[in-house]
């Protein structure tokens, strides 16, 4: 196994699978407050976000607004509904979003 | 790349091994005392107790002789010596493996007992061993290497760099005219259109998506649903929020391919390329299912850090987490953490593991291996008479 420099070319923020995402994926642990860059997978260097939680290695940000209801876009798919507002910087998971599948119907 | 080969061990029915096993197989959970003794009495074999072979019926008994009869059968295994209570299943599963052309024997234990049968499988083994232990590897081309992937513990990592870095491999190994497997029926839940769409012919199609609804009609019927077990702790822990957002990430696993074949679970293909195996997203079930049908090398993406093997089929652990590479070391054969800061792209990452897949074909011992993990897990489809 290669070890490797975790530290190199400074902090890294956030990766972004496609272009109409709604969702990045931190691949550091972040702390609220930190402005952090973005990119897609493809290397394109996104607008910097503003984080107000902290959002762990692996764990989702929102890149823009999302209203309780709307779609949540990840891979340029639907992977799930805002279960209330997410406001961009927001940290993104199973507290403020759920899957559309597999739901049980009294808990719609 | 054209040009990539492997070494392996070349089997009776042509196909090519990376592996050289003696496998001490029970038909059933009463024989696995037998098949242990055996395998300490003659150092070198490998048993492989597991907990079901009585009073199955209907598909689940048919799913379980495919099954045991495809170990057997796999070329990763040199000979078998098979240990059951009864005569006739014994006997079946011996003449399955056979039909291969590799040596088999049959022991039942009804009538005569362990200690009995011990002595007489153990000196049939010690037999086979010797004979297994002149085989020698030779090259072959990547045509003959057979391939299954599929990802546990995973996380928002999987989906970004591990998955991505396997479908790099597993196009290579299809563009070279060999075999590849992937499964998971579950977990393809709100990326099966994404996989539909993959599929070469309608009737694929069609077999692909009937497989995707008989398993959401199962739990259907069950009155319950998946949440809770889908996505797992580990998952959630990781970042993943919902199914949708696993299975996109674990899709990623078959790259840019389309899909050449629909498999039910523990059936071995009759052509080449990409085949969809309809398997529980459970690991060593689902990897236990691909050895049966004829894997020689299994690739597993891990974000959290699954720790799984198999007995016959070496299991690569390719990881992007960062956390999981440094505080799991010793599981982690392939590290493509880099992706996630950029310092290497997806198809520097593909050539990594690529590299090490050729080297665990040619027998390099994969950390599941020289760590003893040996998973041997059956898949039951219902309960038992």
């Amino acid at each position: 196994m290669i070890q490797k420099e975790q530290t190199k070319n400074g902090e890294p923020g956030f990766l972004v699978h496609d272009r109409g995402d709604s969702v990045g994926v931190a691949v550091a642990d972040l702390g609220p407050q930190t402005k952090a860059n973005g990119r897609l997978l493809s290397g394109e260097e996104l607008p910097k976000v503003t984080l107000h939680d902290a959002v762990p290695l692996g764990h989702k940000l929102a890149l823009r607004d999302i209203a309780r209801g709307e779609r949540v876009i990840k891979y340029g798919q639907v992977i799930g509904e805002a279960r209330s507002d997410i406001h961009t910087g927001d940290h993104v998971h199973v507290h403020n979003i759920r899957g559309l599948r597999w739901v049980k119907k009294e808990s719609k | 790349m054209k040009n990539a080969s492997f070494w392996g061990y070349r089997r009776q029915n042509g196909r090519m091994g990376t592996r050289n096993y003696v496998i001490i197989l029970p038909v059933d959970d009463i024989s696995n005392r037998t098949a242990e003794a055996v395998a300490a009495n003659v150092p070198g074999t490998l048993a492989l107790p597991h907990a079901y072979g009585r009073l199955q019926f209907g598909q689940d008994l048919e799913l379980f002789f495919r099954t045991l009869i495809g170990i057997g059968s796999n070329p990763n295994v040199a000979a078998v010596v098979v240990i059951g209570i009864e005569p006739r299943w014994t006997e079946r599963i011996a003449s399955g493996i056979r039909a291969t052309g590799k040596p088999a024997e049959a022991f039942s234990i009804e009538g005569r007992g362990d200690f009995a049968i011990t002595a007489m499988a153990a000196r049939a083994a010690a037999g086979l061993l010797q004979q297994a232990s002149e085989l020698r590897r030779e090259e072959a081309p990547v045509s003959e290497l057979w391939v299954s992937a599929k990802c546990g513990e995973s996380d928002t990592t999987t989906g970004l760099a591990s998955c991505p870095a396997v479908g790099r491999v597993l196009e290579r190994v299809v563009a070279g005219g060999g075999t590849a497997f992937f499964g998971e029926t579950s977990e393809l839940t709100g990326g099966e259109h994404i996989v539909a769409d993959r599929m070469k012919t309608p009737k694929l199609r069609e077999q692909f998506m009937a497989m995707f609804r008989d398993y959401a009609e199962m739990i259907e019927r069950t009155g319950d649903d998946l949440l809770g077990s889908q996505p797992t702790e580990g998952n959630i822990a990781g970042g993943l929020s919902t199914i949708e957002e696993k299975a996109l990430g674990n899709i990623e696993k078959i790259g840019r391919l389309k899909v050449d074949g629909v498999l039910c679970p523990a059936e071995t293909p009759s052509t080449t390329g990409l085949h969809f195996m309809d398997t529980s997203s459970a690991a060593a079930e689902c990897v236990t299912l691909f050895a049966a049908a004829g894997a020689t090398v299994h690739l597993f993406p891990t974000g959290q850090g699954n720790v799984i093997g198999n007995p016959i089929l070496p299991v690569l652990k390719v990881s992007g987490n960062p956390k999981t590479v440094a505080g799991m070391s010793e599981h982690i054969d392939v590290d493509v953490s880099q992706l996630l800061t950029g310092e290497i792209n997806i198809d520097e990452a593909g050539d990594q593991l690529w590299d090490m897949t050729l080297r665990a074909a040619c027998g390099r011992l994969m950390c599941a291996e020289v760590l003893g993990h040996r998973e041997f897990v059956l898949t039951k489809l219902h309960r038992s008479a």
